[in-house]
């Protein structure tokens, strides 16, 4: 869960890591052609340059794009967003919740042709906690209270206490202690050419330009057909989608408007599949609870109702994504499909704010003891958002609420007004975790400087849930206490939930074998393939 | 001339001191810092691990310490590492990216002057003419034209209608297969655009300054006297007035040193071209201080020494320059 700075990252990165519980008319994939041969390369095109091959030690999205590829950690998320078995064969947690035991799968090797054994992940834990190592993802393993390697395929951990994140934590990917164990991870030459138990193996960075990746003859689910993966740097997206139509990149994800009223050609559909599915993140408005003025419900929901989620929907995303209600994706386990937040209404967001006090004054703008309803939403320079602002904005001004927009770049948003606490409303995103323990963001705990949940979010209720979701693995339990804090955000309206945009990934027709499912497209890449005489590369 | 050079040099070690401490103030006054580019936002970084990042950079250091460290270490030629997750030395990210840059940027300068020269030259003789006036709406227009939006149509045009030039990058996939003729070939079909835009682009500046000094000489008395003794025009024009009009575009030849690395963040944006400007806007974003700071000297340095060549081609070139009369 990284609040998303650019939605065209994010869409791009989301293309390839995306998900949904119900694909939406997924369009028939052409299979036919010939049967699987092995060969040809997949193309692919990023907006940003990875910065750092070894994916402890970067947060960047195309740093994990491939990473993913080729490392893999001991779980994974399957195309259902069920967690399963990858460098682990198969784990036990113990009755209590404190302990998970995992049984390594035998004969995985390295890139370099090591074998993989419990000492790999006994080394990852280590250098992810060692205070020296300069990452961000130490948090979930310090949790831990001991880590033992009990034999060169069993690896335990115990908790001090039932921490339900720890499983999915453990879909890190492991590095190669072989390589790293005892040496500077900082220094190590793996930044920039990586040895991992993935799918495809590392070939070539050529810095601006292009990652190469290539088939893992001996990967433990069997060898990718695809002979290589090409991952081109484009920091345009126009370009990118030039280099698209032209043949230059095999893959990208689509902005709505180049999905919707630019490839709906029947040359661009006869060359290309097109793929359409919820994205795993949210686009919302959130008030600044320390103001006197938000700290009463009623002009918060007044605002929801006065915002017509569907026409932000239909106009900045020209319909392809759906209205919010809550902090999940709609159809992933923790989603509740119905619950009580406003509904848009204009008649009752007046209805509200005239219970609230305000008055309508001379300049058509609602007034309470002499002061102005009258707001500043600060968003980062995203068109969508913007675009968004816009549309809330006249909305707002029909029931009296005057609203100014503010626009900034997004290292000085976060600096000089997200941490110091000093905005009235920001519209901004969060990607959606697979797991749904959303603590960091809603806990009354996390208020301070820096911290998620700078909204300044309190409600001991949620608070309560939080901590019980996150302290059981049985997920109907789980469950019950995230349907609780959707219903409670839902009546409290701390943020306006506006939209979960869809995922628009466009794909070569050559490419066979796709298989559309709630986690995208990218699940079963070592499935895909060219059929012999059509492959060009 | 030996005095005046070592004046001249003496003076360039104030001037870079004070070029340090800009390049210093102005990327720290920006707000936030790398540790914040890294991990704000994100629900997985814990204050602890902030402290932890900021350490490791030497951010936790007071500022009059920190620009010691570095100036110390840039006195040893050392630019530091980069704050990027990568931590690669400065000068490596550098050197990475100045060839290309650098060989683009001269084959755009080169037919920049190249044609440049030859258009001024023919505006001022054919002063107020059609062909005259011709010239100077070709070079406004392509003075006026927003490069990205010329170099977009170019892209769509040439590259998805015609399909006779590569959209952008340097390298054609699986071009390294090639004959080294071959590879040769792709690389200039993907530069192509690149170059011809970017001339098309900086041709009104230097073609206009040629025909406006051009005209200046041509109404030199001199001249009138080289006309009079009855010497052919060509000769007048390209023997005695062309050598005099040349000259300030020395000055505009020392400037463009610094250019040749500077290179263009929207043009590498569009074409996918991995060069200098590329490199630094990311730098700023990301508050990537030792990076930004190690370009802005090294580009400020090159302003210096390329104003400094100037002046001694000219004293060269100008003999009152150089007897220090005027």
């Amino acid at each position: 869960m990284t609040l998303s700075r650019c939605l065209t990252l994010l869409l791009v990165a989301l293309a390839l890591a995306g998900c949904a519980e119900d694909a939406p008319e997924p369009k028939a994939v052409r299979s036919k052609g010939g049967p699987p041969a092995a060969g040809d390369a997949l193309v692919t095109g990023s907006i940003g340059e990875p910065s750092n091959l070894i994916p402890i030690l970067s947060s960047d999205s195309a740093s994990s794009d491939i990473s993913g590829l080729v490392y893999s950690g001991l779980v994974r998320y399957d195309k259902n967003y069920k967690l399963e078995g990858d460098l682990a064969q198969s784990w036990e947690v113990s009755a209590d919740g404190l302990t998970i035991t995992f049984h390594l799968r035998r004969g995985v090797k390295w890139h370099d042709g090591h074998d993989f054994t419990s000492r790999d992940v006994l080394y990852t834990y280590r250098v992810v906690i060692d205070p020296k190592t300069p990452t961000a993802y130490s948090e979930d393993f310090k949790q831990a209270k001991t880590a033992q390697a009990l034999d060169p395929y069993t690896f335990r951990v115990s908790y001090a206490k039932p921490f339900a994140p720890a499983l999915a934590s453990w879909g890190m990917p492991v590095l190669p202690a072989h390589l790293l164990e005892g040496k500077d991870i900082t220094q190590s030459p793996l930044r920039r050419s990586p040895v991992g138990t993935g799918p495809f193996v590392f070939k070539e960075w050529i810095p601006g330009q292009k990652v190469t990746l290539e088939s893992y003859r001996d990967y433990w689910e069997g060898a990718p057909y695809l002979g290589r993966y090409v991952y081109r740097i484009i920091p345009d997206s126009s370009t990118m989608y030039m280099e698209l139509k032209s043949g230059g990149i095999d893959q990208m994800g689509l902005s709505p408007v180049q999905y919707q009223r630019q490839t709906d050609t029947p040359e661009f559909l006869s060359r290309f599949n097109k793929f359409r599915y919820p994205a795993s993140a949210y686009t919302y408005l959130g008030y600044n609870l320390r103001l006197p003025l938000f700290q009463d419900r009623r002009v918060r929901q007044a605002i929801t109702c006065a915002i017509n989620k569907e026409e932000i929907v239909q106009g900045v995303l020209l319909g392809m994504g759906q209205i919010a209600h809550g902090p999940y994706k709609p159809g992933s386990w923790a989603y509740k499909a119905q619950v009580a937040d406003p509904a848009y209404d204009p008649a009752r967001a007046q209805a509200l704010l005239r219970e609230a006090g305000f008055v309508m004054g001379r300049d058509g703008v609602l007034a309470k003891d002499g002061k102005r309803l009258s707001f500043t939403i600060m968003t980062n320079q995203n068109d969508q958002r913007v675009k968004c602002a816009q549309i809330i904005q006249q909305r707002l001004k029909r029931v009296g609420i005057e609203v100014k927009i503010r626009v900034m770049e997004w290292a000085s948003f976060i600096t000089n007004f997200i941490d110091t606490g000093r905005f009235e409303a920001v519209l901004l995103g969060w990607t959606i975790s697979q797991d749904p323990d959303i603590y960091d963001i809603w806990h009354s705990s996390k208020t301070e400087p820096k911290e998620l949940n700078f909204i300044r979010f309190k409600n001991p209720e949620v608070d309560r849930l939080l901590d019980q979701g996150r302290g059981t693995f049985d997920v109907a339990k789980r469950r019950a206490c995230y349907y609780e804090i959707q219903e409670i955000l839902a009546r409290e309206q701390p943020y306006t939930f506006l939209y979960v945009p869809d995922a628009l990934p466009a794909v070569s027709s050559r490419f066979r074998g796709i298989e559309p499912a709630p986690a995208g497209i990218m699940h079963n890449l070592i499935k895909w393939y060219v059929p012999k005489q059509e492959q060009v590369h | 001339m030996a005095n005046y050079l070592l004046k001249r040099i003496l003076m360039l070690f104030p001037m870079m001191l004070g070029i340090t401490l800009i390049a210093f103030v102005v990327i720290h006054l920006a707000p936030g810092e790398p540790v914040d580019m890294q991990t704000s936002m994100s629900p997985k970084v814990s204050a602890a691990s902030k402290a932890r990042l900021r350490e490791f950079y030497g951010l936790d250091k007071p500022l009059h310490v920190q620009y010691g460290l570095w100036l110390s270490n840039l006195a040893r030629f050392d630019f530091g590492r980069s704050f990027a997750p990568d931590n690669r030395p400065v000068t490596e990210k550098i050197v990475e990216r100045i060839p290309i840059t650098l060989s683009l940027n001269i084959i755009a300068l080169i037919l920049e002057f190249g044609l440049a020269i030859p258009i001024g030259i023919i505006a001022a003789v054919h002063r107020d003419t059609l062909l005259d006036r011709g010239i100077s709406v070709f070079v406004f227009v392509g003075f006026a034209v927003p490069t990205f939006w010329l170099a977009l149509l170019c892209m769509y045009f040439f590259g998805v209608k015609l399909n006779w030039l590569p959209i952008s990058g340097l390298h054609s996939l699986g071009s390294e297969q090639l004959p080294p003729l071959a590879r040769y070939w792709d690389l200039a079909k993907h530069l192509f655009l690149p170059v011809v835009i970017a001339t098309f682009g900086s041709l009104a500046g230097l073609s206009r300054y040629m025909r406006s000094t051009m005209l200046e000489v041509l109404s030199q008395d001199y001249i009138s006297t080289a006309r009079a003794k009855g010497l052919r025009e060509r000769a007048v024009i390209y023997k005695h007035a062309l050598k005099n009009a040349l000259l300030p575009v020395i000055t505009l030849l020392g400037f463009s040193l610094p250019a040749m690395i500077g290179g263009s963040v929207i043009f590498e944006t569009i074409f996918s071209i991995p060069g200098m400007g590329q490199l630094f806007y990311m730098g700023v974003m990301a508050r990537d201080y030792p990076l930004v700071m190690g370009i802005l000297v090294i580009g400020a340095c090159l302003t210096l020494v390329g104003n400094l060549l100037a002046d001694l081609c000219y004293a060269f070139a100008d003999p009152r320059i150089r007897h220090g009369r005027g």
